[in-house]
């Protein structure tokens, strides 16, 4: 279980978060919203130890991430970002291989059990047979996954993903939320953005929404998501439908529902 | 390709530079047979009597070996650095004057030269003048606002820009029957006339800034999917980066002060080797270390062999350098 509590952080005097709380248990999926510039990435940014100097505290297990080393913190939580492009290609296997360098401890590179690591993230996320291709030239949401295989090679339980999906095609974007409920029942705990209030309705188990560096509604999405959240949220007036089997729920824009 | 066709290729890359610096020692004005050649050798462990001249030794001991040695770890260490600013820029272009390294070394040579002093004397103030161009670099780099990288190629230029202005002031004021024409020959790169003991100065400073890369070459490659991926994968970034500049500059600093402006071989050299081995650093930077060493010795040996006036090694580089890199950037297909 990762905990967030009372998180506030500013570049310089400028207040980007305030007063941020909450927990994601293991086996949950949470979906953080917000329009641009709300605070999403920066209180990823915090929950990873990228920044520093925060308020308040990040905790794993009950342990303050503040206190851990890289390495530590790398088996806790993992970060997969909207697109990963390294300068060079490599192989997917030794994109992979990457995640397995916080249990390298003081070895050169990594070795056979390694390997095996590796190899087993890439079928727990369907794309062993790509393990010999070379990053560059598989699909975006192939690339995904390969980022998320990563992440899983790093031994960490919590995955963090900054808008995991929003470049990626429609059918790509369906089947990497599809991986990541298959890893929700294997036991992990996700928490990413997103800027699409129908997939996160659709997909995880809790909302966060976030206006102005502060969390302004939480909950499950059957119980918040509606008209009043998408206008309070993005600022536009707009119609709810929901799917006959209450699987899905759509929002039409309003007629002229530009405010 | 597997690992273990990489690891061959790298194997057969040691086998290719020792039969290379063999063939070497018998290229050259005065000739030394295999059989001569081995009484030489086997004469410094025991007592057998001459059945060559003593010029022969001396040549070999004083000339040959020094200048095929100081090739080979030029041509290496350039090689590696460009491989490792590549990776730590995540860079394609970096290569090891990206900070500076060359002009810095080239004010201190020139100025060496019209001040009087030995060879030896430029040399070392070739190595203090690029070390300390590559300190103000960080220096200034580390005061900039925003991305750190960006602002320290940025400072790099600025700082290269000035090492030339200076460079180009005493080439301005230089005596021009001896002094203009040594600095423009330093400028050029060569490898004519180099002492044993440069050598072993060169030697032991690439050893000590090769080690740490090696160590660290494994985790070079996380470095170029970005600085913050990099982290959240566990790796101490800043100290990773900071301790491959500080290796990489130091032997390249050794490099460019013994050898002059050596240009392309750190561009080149770890392209062509991405190309052989794949970009995992793992194998690409021993490939580019051995192919680096191999290919500089290759090139001078034509320097000073082919043309009846011995062409400066940089001009070699440039010429063989600049459309090899041009067939390499066309060829296209993506290695892994």
């Amino acid at each position: 279980m990762i905990s967030v509590k009372n998180l506030s952080f500013s570049y310089g005097n400028r207040e980007v978060l305030h007063d941020i709380t909450f927990d994601a248990k293991q086996g949950e999926m949470l979906c953080v919203l917000g329009h641009n510039g709300a605070g999403k990435s920066t209180l990823f940014k915090c929950m990873l130890g990228l920044l520093r100097g925060y308020g308040g505290t990040v905790t794993i297990d009950g342990k303050d991430m503040a206190g851990m080393n890289p390495a530590e913190k790398a088996t806790h939580v993992a970060y997969i970002p909207q697109a990963a492009n390294p300068a060079f290609s490599y192989s997917v296997i030794d994109m992979v291989l990457m995640g397995t360098n916080p249990r390298l401890s003081g070895r050169v590179s990594p070795g056979a059990a390694e390997r095996e690591i590796a190899l087993d993230t890439l079928e727990k996320t369907g794309i062993e047979s790509l393990a010999n291709r070379s990053y560059s030239m598989i699909s975006g949401g192939e690339q995904q996954l390969v980022i998320i295989a990563r992440a899983l090679a790093q031994g960490a339980e919590t995955l963090i993903l900054d808008e995991p999906t929003s470049s990626l095609d429609y059918g790509n974007q369906m089947r990497v939320q599809k991986i990541l409920r298959k890893l929700i029942e294997e036991g992990y705990t996700i928490i990413q953005s997103s800027h699409n209030p129908e997939q996160a309705y659709t997909f995880s188990d809790r909302i966060i929404c976030i206006k102005e560096g502060r969390i302004f509604r939480e909950g499950a999405p059957v119980d918040i998501m509606d008209e009043r959240l998408i206008e309070d949220l993005y600022g536009i007036e707009v119609e709810m439908m929901t799917s006959s089997d209450k699987r899905a729920r759509f929002f039409a824009l309003k007629e002229d529902g530009q405010k | 390709m597997t690992e273990r066709a990489k690891r061959l290729i790298i194997s057969a890359m040691v086998v290719i530079l020792f039969a290379g610096i063999v063939v070497s020692v018998f290229l050259g004005q005065f000739s030394i047979s295999p059989g001569e050649l081995w009484g030489i050798i086997r004469s410094q462990f025991t007592d057998i009597e001459p059945y060559w001249t003593s010029q022969q030794e001396h040549i070999l001991w004083t000339v040959r070996l020094p200048r095929i040695l100081a090739a080979c770890i030029v041509g290496l260490a350039l090689s590696c650095a460009g491989g490792v600013y590549q990776g730590v820029f995540e860079n394609p272009m970096a290569a090891p004057d990206f900070l500076g390294a060359s002009s810095g070394a080239a004010l201190g040579a020139a100025l060496a030269i019209i001040l009087g002093l030995g060879d030896r004397m430029i040399t070392l103030m070739a190595f203090v003048f690029s070390l300390a161009t590559i300190c103000l670099v960080y220096f200034i780099g580390s005061r900039t606002r925003g991305n750190k990288t960006v602002g320290l190629v940025l400072a790099g230029l600025m700082v290269s820009a000035l090492a030339q202005a200076g460079t180009s002031f005493i080439k301005l004021v230089a005596d021009q029957t001896n002094e203009l024409p040594e600095i423009t020959y330093w400028l050029m790169g060569s490898l004519t006339g180099i002492e044993a003991s440069e050598v072993l100065y060169a030697f032991a400073i690439v050893c000590i800034g090769c080690i740490p890369l090696l160590f660290l070459r494994w985790r070079l490659n996380i470095l170029t999917v970005g600085e913050q991926e990099a982290e959240t994968m566990g790796l101490r970034v800043s100290l990773v980066r900071a301790v491959s500049l500080v290796c990489a500059t130091l032997i390249t600093a050794a490099a460019v002060s013994i050898s002059g402006m050596i240009g392309w071989v750190g561009l080149v050299v770890p392209h062509f080797c991405r190309k052989l081995v794949g970009n995992n650093y793992r194998y690409l930077l021993p490939a580019s270390m051995l192919t680096g060493a191999f290919f500089l010795l290759m090139v001078d040996n034509v320097s000073r062999n082919l043309f009846p006036v011995e062409i400066p090694i940089g001009i070699l580089t440039a010429v063989i350098g600049a459309p090899f890199f041009i067939y390499l950037i066309t060829k296209g297909g993506e290695s892994a």
